[in-house]
């Protein structure tokens, strides 16, 4: 706990006002300068659309595809970043001939590789769970891989004067150790796979929220976009969350825990 | 002056096993450093300590005695010569020598218990029989009320207390202290060493103790070796006839515990490096 109750209270009350004065600006400011609402709608549109999208347009079943996707980028993108992390942390050889290419493929945007992998796989999910895998991969690698670097060169020799094996220094010292790192690179991670599944579906097929975003933009449907963003938001926050609540259990054992994690 | 509160410990140091538990012949190490040049950090040192001894081990940063450390607890192999514990020559870590650093060494995502379990754990001792050992040691150095903490509520002195019991806890015959209170306060230094003195007295432990604070190695200890300068060589061994051994606080008030910080001061040269500046 860094935050007292008081400014915990207090934060509080001033967060909801914020939020209650943005929800009151975004209803009639646009009105009263006089923008029109095919630039931003009025929150009451936005939330008539999204009643209409739900019941014309699928968005349940868009955002349903949109967070499966989400999931296993995410998943398998940080269970091979992970890997590759430990892997590479442990032997310096092999990290060392392998950087130049590892720093490359980090500095290319993943994202250029949508049209890529649509063009092999189709207009299926299977190139947008790919992007994904490909942007979640690099921040989960590098914050593992310095975790595993930096460990306490005492640490380890305490464990081999216990005689520790290889792999018990792996588990009882270097995994935990990365822990921390690695859920830092996680919380990037999740957001990051939004990003990917969506300029995969942006780019081509006919499900997902990226598609009802082109789709969209194509009708000159204003609300329509806004509603679509509003539902990534909810699917990234999601997933966020999840890692943050994931790593207040696991890193239990941490001093001074933020309150909330966000 | 005090009365030899205690002659039975004398006659007990006297009476020592002639046991050699921990020894060096002849060890010399050497380093290649950054530019290739090579480091003498280590030369032609040999010591012995009897079963049962606590000698401490001063001298002049950087003269190696971290080294000497290393290679008894077999982290490292000296470039000529051996170590031996227990007449056996060392070739790689192994259970009869335990180290405690200046570092606690704690690991943070383990419970003081499960830390005080962590050696005996990874030596593959059954749960049953590291928890009650772990538990005990807790016990002898009052800890067992933070047995479910985890080491970032503790303080300093109680967490190298818990890496003292750790240290304990795989039942080592000999134990190497690497200035191992340096690093808490002045009064919880005399607290622990306190503790230290009496647990290795009761257990009957040999020790090697790196020190830097001169009254820490006169009184703690039974013997205390003098390094020189890199490359370290010992120049000196300096016999403390003082009784309380288990006890540096009782010790402290002897009046000859002064004569020989002096004369160890002496031997390190602290006086001649003040004036000309040269303190490391």
């Amino acid at each position: 706990m860094t935050a007292s109750s008081a400014v915990i209270r207090r934060g509080t009350i001033f967060s909801i006002v914020l939020g209650l004065v943005f929800l009151a600006a975004w209803q009639w400011g646009p009105g009263l300068l006089g923008i029109p609402s095919f630039i931003i709608p009025p929150l009451s549109a936005v939330w008539h659309e999204f009643w209409r999208m739900v019941a014309v347009n699928g968005l349940m079943f868009h955002t349903g595809i949109t967070a499966a996707e989400v999931i296993a980028g995410f998943l398998l993108g940080s269970l091979l970043g992970a890997c590759f992390g430990y892997l590479l942390g442990m032997s310096p050889t092999a990290e060392f001939a392998l950087s130049p290419y590892i720093l490359g493929l980090q500095i290319a945007p993943k994202v250029a590789f949508a049209p890529l992998f649509i063009l092999w796989m189709g207009f299926t999910v299977y190139p947008k769970i790919l992007v994904a895998i490909l942007i979640v991969f690099f921040p989960v690698l590098v914050n593992v891989l310095s975790a595993v670097r930096t460990v306490d060169p005492d640490l380890i020799n305490l464990a081999r004067a216990f005689k520790a094996t290889r792999a018990q220094i792996f588990w009882k010292i270097e995994f935990p150790a990365s822990l921390p790192p690695l859920f830092a690179g996680l919380r990037i991670g999740s957001t990051l796979a939004v990003v990917g599944v969506v300029v995969g579906e942006l780019v081509g097929g006919n499900t997902g929220l990226g598609y009802l975003l082109a789709f969209g933009e194509g009708q000159a449907n204003t609300p329509m976009v806004f509603v679509t963003i509003l539902m990534l938001t909810v699917v990234g926050g999601i997933a966020y969350l999840a890692v943050v609540l994931l790593e207040n259990r696991v890193l239990h054992y941490l001093p001074e825990r933020a309150v909330t994690g966000f | 002056m005090l009365p030899v509160s205690a002659p039975g410990e004398i006659n007990k140091q006297a009476t020592m096993s002639d046991l050699l538990r921990l020894e060096y012949r002849n060890v010399t190490m050497r380093f290649t450093d950054q530019a290739g040049k090579s480091l003498t950090a280590v030369q032609d040192v040999s010591l012995s300590l009897r079963d049962g001894e606590v000698v401490s081990l001063i001298g002049p940063s950087g003269c190696g005695k971290s080294t000497l450390l290393n290679i008894g607890s077999g982290l490292a192999a000296p470039s000529e010569g051996a170590a031996f514990v227990d007449g056996e020559q060392v070739s790689g870590p192994n259970a009869h020598v335990a180290f405690m650093l200046q570092k606690d060494l704690l690991l943070p995502w383990r419970t003081i218990l499960q830390n005080v379990m962590f050696g005996v754990e990874v030596q593959g001792v059954p749960p049953l029989e590291r928890e009650s050992r772990a538990k005990a040691l807790l016990s002898s150095l009052h800890l067992t009320d933070f047995a479910s903490h985890y080491p970032h509520q503790l303080s300093g002195g109680m967490r190298q207390r818990v890496a003292l019991a750790r240290t304990l806890a795989v039942d080592p015959t000999v134990l190497l202290l690497d200035e191992p209170f340096s690093a808490v306060d002045a009064q919880t230094r005399m607290v622990l060493q306190r503790e230290l003195a009496q647990t290795l007295m009761r257990e009957k432990k040999t020790a090697l103790l790196i020190t830097h604070d001169l009254l820490e190695a006169v009184t703690m200890s039974d013997r205390v070796l003098v390094m020189s300068r890199r490359p370290g060589r010992l120049v000196d061994e300096l016999r403390i006839d003082l009784p309380d051994r288990h006890d540096p606080i009782a010790r402290r008030h002897h009046a000859r515990v002064t004569d020989y910080v002096n004369v160890l001061m002496a031997r390190l040269g602290i006086d001649e490096h003040m004036a000309s500046g040269a303190v490391a």
